[in-house]
């Protein structure tokens, strides 16, 4: 339990219902409002990918979801599990750890080092213990992050652009892994993206934030594998981004049968 | 193979210009591979100077003894035990001084960096402090603490604990600070963090004052014991300064170079064992 300025409470959730709850969320820098009034569910077990222009307040969600927003102005009602675990935009390693201290940082209790070796093996990369992070190419940081996020078994795992820093090649690896890790882990993942493809190729359902409010929620049910030349894919794709901001020629607009909720608007 | 390339080929060779533009070698900006040894080039060099001015007669034996007079004195030095126990007594005098310099400036370091009322607290007069040469503070340390040993180790430990603050201290103060907030998502505990994340954090600026601390702490022991002492390798050669003993001097000027050198590099030691993880251009 930890209570944040301006009224909000930060509850724990029990193991059934909803992963996450978020009920009124307001947060503010200065006198700007961040997220205004933000409501959102997330079930377990559900992979929510959420886009927004830049400045929508995106990571400002993913922060208060971590419970790294200290000293930041807001009210409302949050819940989240226990065990969350952040995969950052920088694979954000102790450089002077090796990856599977890296891994293991912060688990106690025996056989903590068998589980990261376990992790390590998942991402592809057993073998490679023993080295300094500043000798892994980018994609490997990102995955020894993603075995040091899956290690501690989260129900809720929160990334922050994990991708964003990858080239393309390594970034489509790197999308099959994270569907084939989470549909072996089965948490909650709430992955802030911006881009309209990679949510699309990962999510069950995806939201888009508009200046502290929901724009809109599309469950996606494309029929792996999510190719991209179906006109559904088009049609879907075409919808999100004019949710973005961005009109592109011929877009069809969301079809109705893909939304779930539509928000504000 | 097809009549075009052959075409090709046939004027390739008919040119007598390179047939291909080399790529161009971008000059190196880094230093380079290490040389071998390449530290020991300096001083050998020296070395060599002297011992030539020396040979040919271009440096007065009055004012700078010979090195192989130099040599034949430490012998005697040695034979006779003095200086064995002479620089046993300089020796643990600055080692005395360096352990408590060191933890007092590591201590006060971590106090200030972690938290605002420590920094509040500390880092102004340690500020202060350093705008005052330690040595500046023999006399009233003398009139505090007489002319025994603690005036004498407390001067070396006060020359010592400031470089190791400001360094210390600097490299927390340069932690990234996304490493605490990934330390507050794995959950670790206050002294988990210090432990995972302060400490070899703040490690290379750490040893490089530790660098500096072990040159002040050879420093202030020159000072002190030529101010007011009875034994040690500053005293020997007070005395011999007396007696004119020119080539007892140039042994104390080694001795105290020599211990310089082999402390400084045995922190390089440390530093390069330690510090194996970064990517510099060191290597």
């Amino acid at each position: 339990m930890a209570t944040h300025t301006g009224g909000l409470t930060h509850a724990r959730l029990a193991d059934e219902g909803p992963a996450v709850r978020i009920e009124g969320l307001v947060r503010s820098f200065g006198d700007r409002e961040i997220l205004a009034g933000l409501e959102l569910d997330i079930a377990a077990g559900e992979f929510v990918a959420l886009l927004g222009r830049s400045g929508s307040g995106k990571s400002t969600l993913l922060r208060a979801l971590a419970g790294l927003d200290h000293e930041v102005a807001g009210s409302g009602h949050l819940s989240a599990p226990a065990d969350v675990s952040v995969v950052f935009q920088d694979a954000r390693l102790l450089p002077w750890k090796r990856v599977l201290d890296n891994v293991v940082l912060g688990l106690t209790g025996p056989g903590a080092r068998d589980r990261g070796r376990a992790a390590l093996d998942e991402v592809g990369l057993a073998g490679r213990e023993d080295a300094w992070p500043a000798d892994l190419s980018g994609g490997e940081q990102q995955r020894v992050s993603l075995a040091r996020s899956l290690v501690r078994e989260p129900r809720l795992l929160l990334a922050d652009e994990p991708f964003g820093a990858l080239d393309a090649l390594t970034r489509i690896r790197m999308h099959a892994l994270l569907r084939r890790l989470c549909e072996a882990h089965r948490p909650a993942v709430l992955l802030v993206t911006h881009d309209v493809d990679e949510a699309i190729a990962l999510a069950d359902r995806v939201v888009v934030l508009d200046e502290g409010r929901i724009a809109a929620d599309v469950r996606v049910d494309l029929p792996a594998p999510r190719g991209q030349g179906t006109q559904r894919y088009a049609a879907l794709r075409a919808g999100l981004l004019r949710q973005l901001g961005v009109d592109q020629d011929g877009g069809a607009p969301v079809r109705a049968d893909d939304v779930v909720t539509p928000v504000g608007g | 193979m097809s009549a075009e390339a052959t075409t090709l080929t046939k004027a390739a060779t008919a040119r007598p210009e390179p047939a291909a533009p080399r790529a161009t070698r971008r000059r190196r900006l880094g230093p380079g591979r290490a040389i071998p040894y390449g530290r020991a080039i300096g001083p050998l060099l020296l070395l060599a100077v002297w011992s030539a001015g020396s040979a040919a007669g271009f440096i007065d034996a009055r004012n700078l003894s010979a090195p192989w007079t130099v040599v034949s004195t430490a012998g005697d030095l040695i034979a006779e035990g003095r200086l064995q126990s002479n620089l046993a007594t300089s020796a643990e005098r600055a080692l005395l001084g360096l352990l408590f310099g060191t933890a007092a400036g590591v201590l006060l370091a971590i106090a200030a960096g972690l938290s605002r009322i420590g920094e509040g607290v500390i880092d102004g007069p340690v500020q202060i402090k350093r705008a005052i040469p330690s040595l500046a503070l023999i006399p009233l340390l003398i009139l505090w603490f007489g002319i025994g040993e603690s005036m004498k180790v407390i001067t070396i430990a006060l020359g010592v604990f400031v470089p190791v603050y400001i360094h210390t201290h600097n490299g927390l103060r340069t932690i990234d600070g996304r490493y605490a907030e990934l330390a507050e998502t794995v959950g670790l505990s206050r002294t988990g963090f210090v432990r995972h994340v302060v400490l070899p954090g703040a490690l290379p600026g750490f040893l490089l004052g530790m660098r500096f601390a072990v040159t002040a702490a050879w420093l202030s022991l020159v000072v002190v014991e030529q101010v007011n002492a009875t034994s040690g390798i500053g005293y020997m050669m007070e005395l011999a300064r007396t007696y004119g003993q020119t080539d007892i001097i140039i042994v104390g000027l080694v001795v105290y170079g020599l211990l310089g050198l082999v402390s400084d590099a045995l922190v390089r030691l440390v530093e390069r064992k330690t510090l194996s993880w970064r990517r510099t251009l060191a290597g």
